[in-house]
């Protein structure tokens, strides 16, 4: 089986070559161009120019029901399920077996025939009858795999499919793919993590700025070389640390617990101290409650019990400054004390797209007395003139290119909007600064800069509570790191004690024996 | 929310998107309107000619139509405010009629006050009924998500009915068939124009344009500070563009729907200043006669920018005067082809609103690609 | 038993009153079950109203002004899909711009065609559905209880009527037991999940938005050319959002939005015959009042309090592939 592949827009003159009942891996960074391969793969984007070879004969993949026939299976990212409908409702869409679905016609009996024996050769369980909106992410993506094998899939792909699993769950995963390999079919698993492509690929494709850059035989290669390979260059993150002062608590976490709207606890019992002049990297695998965490201290979402403490006048000695307990403070109140966010998502909480850079450096702090018109509190308009230039000034210390303040937010790209907001909450020198995987999606340029930036702040005096899933950026600007699992803190560590084989243990919910 | 336009490529001109974009549409909605003037029978440029004839061809007509403008400047900028906090507000015909009946009652009890206090009472209760009667809809949708769109359509039915009865049953003139109240007393109307203007001097023609299409022009500038130079309409603006952002910037999404909808409410209750307190000078029975839905079609030809709906008002002002002329010149039409019009002009400014921007970006792409910033 | 002639009565007009409504209510259900929000079913209904009087009008046959009405609300609803699918207009604008658009076109075409102010011309028995009366109707009248119930109540209405109550049937099996259905409520939950199955999201909600046209004509032609027999400018008045009302009345499933349209045709039968009359407990209610309640019904039930009305997912948001 080969497929070849010429030109595409996000992919420039890329040649793949599957083989038959081998799981292959494909790797790069955020914006490799994977994804877009693999939507060209399934139909869903066309290809300007190239060629697709499956078992030899040439196939024009012009839809995703073309890419179906072809025996291609796509398991997204986000997955896509009905979710109000039972699982057999979802594994049927798509490929009824007949215009009439009554309990006794052939299209339910077959699918649920079909279920029956998927789950005994690929021990891919699912209830047919289940509301797929109810079941736990794992399942719904069995759901997922298992329609495409209904479909009759050969070529199965995967893309980034461990993002939402806890590590139990991956793992259940790459057994069932390791079944599915065994049976013959192709598998190809997209991913930027190099720990799965290590795990259970046997070739990868490493993807760099929209071209194959390498591929290997997994038992030939090691994470380090992949890891090199994909970013172009060793990666080299390392800044000089900052003398370690002994400075004042300015934020302390007592047993927080946030819920989310279904009542499905978060962020369990969480507690956290953080010094003035300090980062505390907090780490984890995504969606293990860093997120609902960062929102919870910079007030936007409801505490369901513990408290958030944010000590006043640091610095003087341990435990310095009397506290102000935070939890229910709103985010206006919290900027008004000196705490500042930088969201982790900055185009969907940072910022408003269709409004200019001047809207959205104010965004937060648009109360504040300096703009209004005569720079009072009592004023009641805006003295945009002002705004614009200061925003003009802060966009060329923070190198936000172009600094055109009247240029709506959205035409700035990911590493230009994202300084834009760090300007617009470093620039008060905050207290503390919550910041949210400050560099995803970002080029790499930027990268340096923003990091820079934070820790510059550090060294002002500044506490700053660093939420990443990128364990690299944590252990290139943390102090100290602490690492989420499921909702609690499952380890801490000084940075420079931590080792990254215990902090892998902790991200996957093992705890220390004591 | 206010969504991002598909297909608008980055270093266009800008006022590609507002004028070039909204005169194209206007252009296919009259196109359409003149092929459906040919189908029946008539001459599209007669038609025309008599609707510009009607509209502008004598200061009188002038007047009428700038008294029309005013309705419709009063349920665009209700329309448009409501918008920019992402909200779709289609209960203008609604609020305007309730926003009548705090007028009418203002102006049938209170007519022992001297005008200027009489025609402030008159326009906070028109204001107020009308900003109540969005009140309801606007707390469902802060506190419950129950959508704007439709509580306001039920809401509109809701106030008709309303009216109904109480102009039937309760504030009828007595003795009058007619379900409506007796006349104002004449110390409650509003100055007409021409009046104003021969107290300086002027001689203008009589037509029904008062006081209050100065008052709609001031309510114009009013909306314009108040989205653009006002923190309050800051923050509406931010819920209307992005509602996470607006949590995360410490606004209450929820205070900003409550307090758009019932500044769009009281805008749209002010209409009634013009068509009640200035020309019926008696409260009845639907009188709104469809503005708030025309105020629909203002507000997208208009961009939700009180400029815009300034111009666009008056355009559907000389469409409602001029076509009011029609049926004594023609006698295969009538002045409902404004209605077709006014149809045609939502479905391509709003609903086909983006139909022609990628073949029109793509033009000017071509004819601008020297003199385009690069944007990173 | 002057009372249960009376009930009898009110219950007979209520059927003849809901059936437009119950054709109304199914043409939204299919649209936004497909994703696409209608608000332009009162125009549409308009619409086809006027085609359908105009067309019987001149050929002298209520069919051929059925399919009259049918074309016309087709058309108009795919004006609408070309909007809402194809170019991913605002759902409401496009409704509204139909609605508004129906009325003017109705009355401007119904004076250039018969010159009569905008009325149709008055169509004889022949060029209307007429009343179909059921076998031994009229032998079983005498029998207490069950002869009235027979002739009154089930027997005497046109087959429009009867129509409209096979459409609820024929939707639930539709919606529930065949392959259009399951990807129909699919592509309103879930059109990425649609897409990726390889099933085309704009086709199947172009033939939503289609049936949706097709079951608004046989609610205008109802209108117009079985209850009425004529066209009046205008004469939806508001049965097209008092259908909306019934679809989310009755959260958007085939039986239940059937009760709701008996329901409000109730009211609407009520409210003819409680004109001033007293009744008991609330004393003399003025008709405007339960000309309302569907509305208010509908505001309360949206307001969630009587457990939550969930419209459709993906309802009002036009699909892009690959965002989510």
């Amino acid at each position: 089986m080969c497929k070849t592949f010429g030109a595409v827009r996000a992919n420039d003159d890329i040649s793949l070559a599957l083989a038959k009942g081998k799981i292959h891996g494909i790797v790069g960074e955020n914006g490799a161009g994977k994804t877009t391969l693999m939507n060209v793969l399934y139909g869903c984007q066309r290809a300007d120019a190239g060629e697709i070879y499956i078992n030899g004969a040439r196939r024009s993949l012009r839809s995703s029901a073309a890419a179906i026939r072809a025996g291609i299976g796509m398991v997204h990212q986000h997955f896509m399920l009905v979710d109000n409908f039972s699982v057999l409702e979802n594994i049927m869409l798509g490929c009824e077996r007949g215009m009439f679905l009554g309990a006794n016609s052939p299209g339910p009996r077959q699918a649920r025939a079909e279920l029956q024996r998927l789950a005994a050769e690929y021990a891919l369980h699912a209830d047919p009858d289940a509301l797929t909106g109810d079941l736990p992410v794992g399942a719904q993506q069995r759901v997922e795999m298992l329609k495409t094998l209904v479909r009759g899939a050969e070529i199965l792909i995967l893309d980034e499919p461990t993002g939402v699993l806890t590590p139990q769950e991956a793992d259940d995963l790459f057994r069932i793919l390791r079944v599915i390999r065994g049976q013959g079919k192709t598998v190809v698993l997209i991913t930027h993590k190099l720990r799965e492509i290590m795990a259970v690929s046997d070739r990868v494709t490493v993807m760099r700025d929209g071209r194959v850059v390498a591929v290997r035989e997994t038992e030939d290669t090691s994470a380090g070389e992949l890891s090199e390979l994909m970013v172009g260059r060793a990666v080299v993150m390392e800044y000089s640390a900052a003398p370690p002062r002994d400075s004042g608590a300015a934020l302390t976490v007592k047993n927080l617990r946030v819920r989310d709207r279904q009542r499905v606890v978060r962020v369990r019992d969480v507690n956290l101290s953080l010094r003035s002049g300090e980062i505390l990297g907090v780490a984890g695998v995504a969606g293990n409650g860093q997120s609902e965490l960062l929102e919870a201290l910079a007030g936007m979402c409801k505490v369901d019990g513990g408290e958030i403490i944010f000590h006043r006048g640091g610095g003087e000695g341990d435990g310095g400054g009397q506290g102000e307990a935070a939890a229910g403070s709103s985010p206006s109140q919290l900027r008004a004390a000196g705490i500042a966010h930088v969201p982790e998502d900055r185009r969907a909480t940072g910022m408003v797209a269709v409004e200019n850079a001047s809207h959205a450096a104010i965004l937060g702090y648009h109360c504040e007395a300096q703009y209004r018109r005569g720079q009072t509190p009592r004023g009641i308009f805006f003295d945009w003139p002002f705004i614009s230039a200061q925003t003009r000034r802060r966009m060329d210390e923070f190198d936000v290119r172009p600094p055109l303040p009247e240029i709506r937010a959205a035409q700035f790209s990911g590493g230009n909007q994202q300084k834009l907001i760090l300007a617009r909450e470093m620039v008060r020198e905050p207290r503390v600064l919550l910041i949210g995987q400050p560099t995803r999606g970002v080029d790499i340029g930027a990268i340096e800069f923003i990091h820079r930036k934070i820790l510059a702040l550090r060294d002002q005096g500044s506490a700053i509570l660093l939420v990443s899933v990128e364990l690299e950026e944590i252990l290139a600007l943390a102090d100290r790191i602490a690492v989420m699992f499921n909702g609690a803190v499952v380890g801490e560590t000084p940075a420079a004690a931590a080792d990254e084989k215990q902090l892998g243990r902790w991200m996957a919910g093992v705890r220390d024996e004591s | 929310m206010k969504v991002e336009m598909p297909g608008a490529p980055q270093n266009m001109p800008w006022w590609i998107d507002p004028l070039l974009l909204t005169v194209c549409n206007l252009a296919l909605a009259f196109a359409f309107s003149a092929l459906l003037v040919w189908f029946i029978g008539e001459s599209p440029p007669a038609i025309a000619a008599e609707l510009l004839r009607g509209a502008f061809g004598s200061a009188e007509a002038v007047g009428y139509t700038l008294f029309y403008a005013t309705n419709f400047i009063f349920t665009g900028l209700a329309v448009a405010v409501a918008y920019h906090c992402g909200l779709f507000n289609i209960g203008g015909e609604g609020q305007a009629y309730i926003g009548g009946l705090g007028l009418g009652l203002a102006a049938l009890y209170l007519d022992f006050l001297p005008f200027p206090l009489l025609l402030l009472a008159a326009m906070l209760a028109a204001a107020l009924f009308g900003a109540g009667w969005s009140l309801v809809p606007a707390v469902l949708q802060a506190r419950r998500g129950s959508h704007v769109v439709i509580t306001t359509i039920m809401f509109n039915f809701i106030a008709a009915a309303l009216m109904n009865y109480l102009l039937v049953n309760v504030l009828i003139k007595p003795g009058s068939m007619s379900p409506e109240t007796r006349v104002f007393a004449d110390s409650t109307h509003l100055p007409m124009v021409h009046d104003m203007a021969a107290a300086v001097g002027l001689t203008l023609s009589a037509s029904p344009l008062n006081l209050s299409f100065f008052i709609a022009l001031l309510c114009c500038v009013a909306v314009w500070l108040f989205l653009w130079h006002m923190p309050w309409g800051y923050e509406v603006r931010t819920v209307g563009g992005n509602p996470r952002a607006a949590v995360y910037a410490g606004i209450s999404p929820s205070r900003c729907i409550i307090l758009a909808m019932c500044l769009s409410g009281g805008l749209a209750g002010l209409l009634s200043l013009n068509e009640i307190l200035g020309s019926q000078h008696r409260l009845l029975i639907e009188f709104t006669a469809g503005y708030g839905f025309v105020g629909i079609a203002v507000a997208l030809m208009g961009r939700s920018h009180p400029a815009g709906i300034v111009l666009a008002a008056i355009l559907f002002g000389a469409l409602y005067q001029g076509g009011a002329e029609l049926a004594y010149t023609f006698e295969r039409i009538s002045k409902d082809i404004v209605i077709v019009i006014q149809g045609l002009v939502i479905l391509f400014t709003g609903a086909l609103g983006f139909m022609l921007r990628p073949p029109l970006g793509a033009a000017c792409a071509k004819i601008f690609s020297g003199g385009g910033r690069a944007v990173a | 038993m002057p009372s249960l002639e009376l009930l009898l009565s009110v219950l007979d007009s209520s059927v003849r009153l809901a059936a437009p409504l119950v054709f109304a209510a199914l043409a939204g259900l299919y649209s936004e079950r497909s994703g696409v929000v209608d608000i332009g079913l009162e125009g549409k209904m308009l619409a086809a109203a006027f085609a359908a009087a105009a067309a019987a009008a001149v050929t002298q046959n209520a069919w051929l002004g059925l399919c009259a009405g049918v074309a016309a609300s087709c058309t108009l609803a795919l004006v609408h899909g070309f909007a809402c699918i194809t170019h991913k207009g605002d759902h409401i604008v496009s409704g509204m711009a139909v609605n508004i658009l129906a009325f003017g076109l109705t009355v401007i075409l119904g004076i250039a065609w018969f010159a009569q102010g905008g009325r149709t011309p008055f169509l004889g028995s022949d060029a209307r559905f007429g009343a179909l009366v059921f076998p031994g109707a009229d032998a079983v009248a005498p029998l207490p209880l069950l002869g009235p119930v027979y002739r009154e109540l089930l027997s005497g209405h046109n087959i429009l009527v009867y129509l409209a109550f096979a459409c609820v049937a024929a939707t639930a099996w539709a919606l529930y037991r065949t392959r259009f259905g399951l990807r129909l409520r699919a592509v309103g939950e879930s059109p990425a999940a649609v897409d990726t199955a390889g099933i085309s999201v704009a086709f199947l909600r172009y033939r939503a938005v289609l049936i949706c046209g097709v079951l608004c004509g046989f609610a205008g032609a109802y209108l117009s050319t079985a209850q009425g027999a004529a066209f009046i400018s205008g004469m939806t008045a508001g049965k097209g959002f008092i259908a909306l009302a019934a679809m989310i009345f009755g959260k958007w499933r085939p039986w239940p939005v059937l009760s709701a349209c008996l329901l409000f045709g109730f009211f609407e039968a009520g409210a003819a015959h409680i004109q001033g009359v007293s009744l008991p407990l609330v004393g003399a209610v003025p008709v405007q009042a339960v000309q309302a309640l569907p509305y208010l019904f509908t505001v309360v039930i949206l307001a969630g309090f009587f457990g939550a009305a969930v419209a459709p997912r993906a309802a009002g948001k036009p699909y892009t592939r690959g965002e989510h």
